[in-house]
């Protein structure tokens, strides 16, 4: 039985200065897709994830969420997508259950200050929430930027090279939070360096 | 979830986060003020010591460095955020854009503007500014600094990712600040010429208002324009 595509994008391009990055890119994803996309540095993933989470336009080509074209910055897309760049959006003035309650909060999530803290737990850096995040390694950072993941209903994840400083623990489980969203019949689209595998029941790949 | 369109928990959000950081980076929220001190306490220094120079070009010196004090703390208003990325996760907050841009102008407005206007008649009396004068000068500061903070929000956005964007944020943002101090210094002036003030603070308050409606809309367009 076909799945009901909810995330599709149409011939889709996109340039950097005069250079034309990749084209004819289109995919079709239903509730519960994983798209993992690969490529060499340089060769746009970061543009196709910022075009995807409507940060970007692209130079060519049609987004649709739900059966509805999206431009960027569109509602309907920042109701339901959760971008997660490749750098951890952290303020060093902040600690980092601050910080994630903070992001937490900016995403429009019902977030409680336990529910921060558990968050953190979860990433395995309870015990350093109360400390200010510039004395965190990037590894730490990361993780604290990828507890947002612990605390989003949202329906899109856009995760930009979510695997970097993660050590063989924080990869494992990032997977198994790629794999339970996916099983709440979420989307998620990552860009990835390492293996990263995803226990979801759809499972596409780009390499650009 | 159900507020996530709301206008002011966005607004609070970005007010409270952006104060947050000022008040926890004290050295920054001491450096404009310093400068704002340094800059009124030199000025009489290359003035030959007459009361009455000093009263008449008083209002004008401290209007100008609250100026300068405003622009200098303007950079820093959406860099930090737009180079560690945060800028992205509120440009696709769900929240409406133009409440969080608010917010970010509103805590610029209390951490650089308010003290301008709290510490001005402390000033005004090394200038030898008489007591009314000085209430004419803090309530025309206190209508007037929320527009730099608004009309410069517009110009930090813009110059976003430029080279040399300080620079150029001071040429394109002071022009846009001359009505301003026109209408600030100006309605002193009236005083001292035995006229009302009130036209000056009319036209202020009018431009406050204006500046209220459509400088958040103007910044978040030039926040996703920054960001594409």
């Amino acid at each position: 039985m076909p799945i009901a595509a909810v995330f599709q994008a149409h011939d889709l391009a996109a340039r950097r200065g005069t250079t034309l990055l990749w084209q004819h890119l289109a995919f079709s994803l239903g509730e519960g897709a994983a798209l993992v996309v690969r490529g060499a540095n340089g060769s746009g993933k970061t543009t196709l994830l910022r075009i995807l989470a409507g940060l970007t336009r692209a130079e060519h080509g049609t987004l649709e969420w739900r059966g509805r074209r999206v431009h960027a910055f569109a509602q309907v897309l920042r109701d339901d997508v959760l971008f997660i760049g490749h750098a951890p959006a952290l303020k060093d003035e902040m600690t980092a259950r601050e910080n994630l309650a903070s992001l937490a909060t900016l995403a429009a999530e019902d977030v409680q200050p336990m529910d921060a803290a558990a968050a953190l737990a979860e990433v395995g850096i309870a015990a350093h929430g109360a400390l200010p995040a510039r004395v965190l390694s990037q590894g730490q950072r990361r993780r604290v930027h990828l507890a947002l993941l612990a605390l989003s209903t949202r329906a899109l994840w856009i995760l930009d090279e979510p695997a970097t400083a993660l050590d063989a623990q924080g990869l494992a489980w990032l997977e198994a939070t790629l794999a339970g969203h996916c099983a709440r019949g979420g989307i998620a689209v990552l860009s990835t360096h390492v293996p990263v595998m995803i226990d979801a029941a759809d499972v596409a790949e780009i390499t650009l | 979830m159900s507020d996530a369109r709301a206008v002011l928990p966005a607004f609070v959000w970005a007010l409270g986060r952006d104060l947050r950081l000022a008040v926890r980076s004290r050295g920054e929220l001491g450096t404009e003020i310093a400068f704002y001190a340094l800059v009124v306490t030199l000025f009489p220094l290359t003035l030959p010591p007459d009361p009455a120079l000093l009263d008449t070009l008083g209002p004008g010196v401290l209007w100008v460095a609250a100026l300068l004090s405003s622009l200098l703390a303007l950079p820093r208003l959406f860099a930090g955020d737009f180079a560690d990325g945060t800028l992205a996760a509120i440009a696709l907050s769900p929240r409406p854009l133009a409440a969080l841009v608010s917010g970010k102008m509103a805590a610029h407005w209390l951490t650089t503007g308010l003290p301008v206007v709290v510490l001005a008649p402390l000033f005004a009396l090394a200038y030898h500014v008489s007591a009314t004068d000085i209430a004419v000068l803090v309530a025309g500061l206190a209508l007037g600094t929320p527009i730099l903070s608004m009309l410069g929000a517009i110009g930090a956005a813009l110059t976003l990712g430029a080279r040399g964007g300080g620079s150029l944020l001071a040429l394109l943002v002071l022009p846009l600040y001359v009505p301003v101090l026109i209408f600030g210094a100006g309605a002193v002036g009236a005083v001292h010429a035995g006229l009302s003030p009130s036209p000056h603070f009319s036209l202020l308050g009018a431009g406050l208002l204006l500046a209220a409606l459509g400088t958040p809309f103007a910044t978040a367009a030039a926040v996703r324009i920054a960001l594409d």
